[in-house]
């Protein structure tokens, strides 16, 4: 039998199930209590646990109509897609023909270099923010553009690079070499190679990084917060969740279904790729 | 397959080029023969703020949501009338975001700073610009000295008093003590029987208390030492205790931790609706008071803008559902001292508009303007109690134009940030969770920095 062999039988035995229901439940109650929580009255809320509601059930739809109809959530919620759809592309794009470039064009230093981007995930995204900052104000100043979206762009794109280039370099480097060689000697360029024959076996790939990417702008605050600031011209919808609560913090519950309303878009992004999702990652790793 | 993936990749990037030249478009003519509306008669009160129109100001701050939005309709007339864009941001993450921008070269024109100690930092380094003679004479014209003090560094004066808010209050339910016969303390000693009162009928514990507050934990249980020292020590040992000039483990802090304690950390006093004293860390400042809307405890020593955490519904008044009273003195021969906390206007340009605008933040038609908007309270002395709305606001104006009221600034914004936002919480934290007052006051003493 072969070592995939044994690995699946274990993972599919009894126990295992077992094992992995119970992760699965303890990982979701939290957000069920969540979920709970954003149909209960403010004062139930703010005084006692969600679980409270079995015993008395009290429902309301008034913390979904405060966040969707008072606050104002849907400029956000396009400055989100705004953000997100361009901080996806770029890094896709750009780690894909590097990791190509890496894996498949011959030059000197080629493995120093590849070391030297892997290492770079070493160095904390806080510790840039405020180089990138002074770096980026003046492009920003450069650019027609009058809002500071295009340096969201930058910043997501230059922290998501050196694992891209990773995970993709990884998976275009296990292609078949006979493939690029034949490729090769029919006479097609590096660009023709990328797009003809690289591009199409490394979508489910591309996809799964894409996913990554997607789910870590969708929900980041940070990187939103320092580059796009919070108006409501250019900040995500993770920026306006973080104000919602007031103040003082004393509306919060109103987060329990500013939660929900956030989760909507990575869900959809999440279920409809995750066939690609799951081929992405066994792809690369499982080998007969 | 291929071709047809890449096809809506391609038309994906399209759309977003799109977007990005739409948006670039609405938002490219801002500046052109803009004109101000100071000629027509609604504008009559701005004829001051000539010249201006068609300039943008930035304000960024920690005021968001509600409290924002209220801001923004109160400077709204001036800015229409004057021709002038206000673009204000306010964030949670005020605190770490401003030093974010300030170094990463997009500081804001304004901000709205509420920790005099921020405000110093940033002077001190250059990079704040002194306020204009107009709208220091504005100041100097609205504010008492108590006040200008904090927004004054090495002589000069970068940050303007705005809004303001009264620490020494103690929240109670009219209805509860009526019902009971209680009545509302004005001497400390008064304060003590009536707790001692409400433990010894065994229905309810008196006092309630939270202090949780996610990465800022602790900072309740702060308010109440500095309450404190006022009360037990007097202003001038406030002032030195806050300034350093006398150790923070002495025998004068000590006293009033433990006073403090005799309170906090009366297993007979606390914690209202939640349980032992270590509960008090647990509990969250918002929900602190809450006990005493459902009967469970009676006193919460809490600032004036805990009215916005009672539930909805719950009438704010003296006959009302909750109300505060002044936290009491221990020797009122020595005035009334009153400890609290506010915002000033502060700014990283000295442009015209900007320091027109910095001008009208501290007059008094703007504080009259604000008021009426709601859910505020000031130091100016123009602002007219008439146009205060609800009660507790009016009761915080009252107590700061009092002229026997000894205003002391909110002594954690003042220190030193790695004591006033950093070891003074966790010490108070660990304090509150079993360690004695003299282990406590030691590491906080160890930490401030030499």
């Amino acid at each position: 039998m072969s070592s995939e062999g044994r690995v699946r039988k274990r993972l599919t035995s009894r126990t295992a199930s077992l094992v992995a229901i119970v992760i699965a439940v303890l990982w979701t109650t939290p957000t069920f209590g969540l979920l709970i929580s954003s149909f209960r009255p403010e004062l139930e809320i703010k005084t006692n646990g969600w679980w409270n509601f079995f015993g008395d059930p009290q429902v309301t739809m008034a913390n979904y109509e405060e966040v969707l109809l008072n606050q104002g959530l849907l400029s956000y919620f396009i400055n989100s897609l705004v953000i997100t759809i361009p901080s996806v592309l770029f890094p896709v794009a750009f780690s894909a023909m590097a990791a190509y470039a890496l894996a498949w064009t011959r030059f000197r230093g080629r493995d120093w270099i590849f070391i030297g981007i892997f290492a770079l995930q070493i160095v904390p995204l806080q510790m840039a923010l405020i180089p990138m900052l002074q770096m980026l104000s003046p492009v920003q100043e450069a650019l027609i553009w009058p809002y500071p979206t295009a340096t969201v762009w930058l910043a997501h794109t230059c922290f998501a690079l050196p694992l891209g280039i990773f995970l993709l370099h990884n998976f275009i480097s296990e292609l078949p070499g006979d493939v690029i060689e034949a490729a090769r000697v029919d006479g097609a360029s590096h660009a023709r190679i990328f797009r003809q024959v690289v591009l199409p076996l490394i979508v489910p790939a591309l996809a799964s990084f894409g996913i990554f990417q997607f789910l870590w702008v969708w929900n980041d605050l940070l990187v939103g917060l320092v580059f796009a600031g919070g108006g409501p011209d250019n900040a995500p919808l993770t920026v306006r969740l973080a104000e919602m609560a007031g103040s003082r913090g004393q509306e919060w519950q109103r987060l329990t279904a500013g939660a929900f309303v956030s989760i909507v878009v990575p869900l959809i992004v999440f279920l409809s790729l995750q066939r690609y999702f799951v081929r992405g990652l066994l792809a690369g790793s499982v080998k007969g | 397959m291929a071709s047809h993936l890449q096809r809506k990749l391609f038309a994906l990037v399209g759309v977003a080029a799109l977007a990005l030249t739409a948006t670039a478009c609405k938002g490219g003519n801002t500046d052109t023969g803009a004109k101000d509306k100071l000629d027509t008669p609604e504008c009559a009160a701005f004829t001051d703020y000539k010249g201006i129109a068609g300039k943008t100001v930035t304000v960024y701050s920690p005021i968001r949501d509600a409290d924002g939005k209220l801001m923004e309709d109160a400077w709204k007339a001036w800015a229409d009338c004057t021709g002038v864009t206000v673009k204000y941001e306010g964030s949670a993450e005020f605190e770490a975001q401003i030093k974010v921008r300030v170094d990463g070269n997009r500081a804001p024109d304004v901000t709205l700073i509420p920790q005099p100690g921020l405000l110093e930092s940033f002077a001190k380094a250059g990079k704040l610009k002194p306020v204009g003679d107009k709208t220091k004479a504005m100041a100097e014209k609205n504010f008492t000295k108590d006040w200008l003090k904090y927004g004054t560094v090495d002589g000069k004066l970068y940050g303007a008093p705005l809004g303001s808010n009264v620490k020494s209050f103690v929240w109670y339910s009219p209805k509860m003590f009526k019902d009971n016969g209680w009545t509302v303390p004005t001497t400390w000693a008064e304060l003590i029987t009536l707790s001692d009162k409400i433990a010894g009928e065994g229905k309810l514990k008196p006092w309630c208390a939270g202090i949780g507050s996610g990465d800022a934990t602790g900072w309740p249980a702060t308010d109440w030492i500095e309450d404190i020292v006022l009360r037990d020590q007097g202003p001038d040992v406030y002032d030195k205790w806050v300034a350093h000039s006398i150790p923070f483990n002495g025998p004068e802090i000590t006293s009033a931790t433990d006073r403090a304690g005799s309170i906090l950390k009366n297993a007979a006093y606390v914690n209202g609706g939640y349980g032992d004293v270590k509960s008090i860390a647990t509990t969250t400042f918002q929900d602190g008071g809450l006990p005493i809307v459902q009967g469970k405890c009676a006193l919460h020593r809490q600032a004036s803008f805990y009215a916005n955490q009672w539930p909805k519904g719950t009438k704010v008044a003296e006959d009302g559902d909750v109300f505060a009273f002044y936290f009491p003195a221990i020797d009122p021969a020595k005035g009334k001292p009153v400890l609290g906390g506010g915002e000033f206007t502060a700014a990283f340009t000295d442009r015209p508009e900007v320091q027109a605008f910095q001008t009208y933040l501290a007059s008094e038609h703007y504080a009259n303007t604000r008021a009426k908007t709601g859910n505020w309270v000031s130091a100016n002395k123009g602002l007219e109690l008439a146009n205060v709305s609800n009660p507790i606001d009016k009761k915080s104006v009252q107590i700061l134009q009092d002229p026997a009221t000894v205003f002391r600034f909110d002594g954690s914004d003042l220190m030193p940030a790695t004591v006033g936002a950093g070891t003074f919480w966790k010490g108070m934290t660990d304090w509150i969770t079993g360690k004695s007052t003299k282990e406590t006051l030691d590491f906080i003493e160890n930490s401030w920095p030499k």
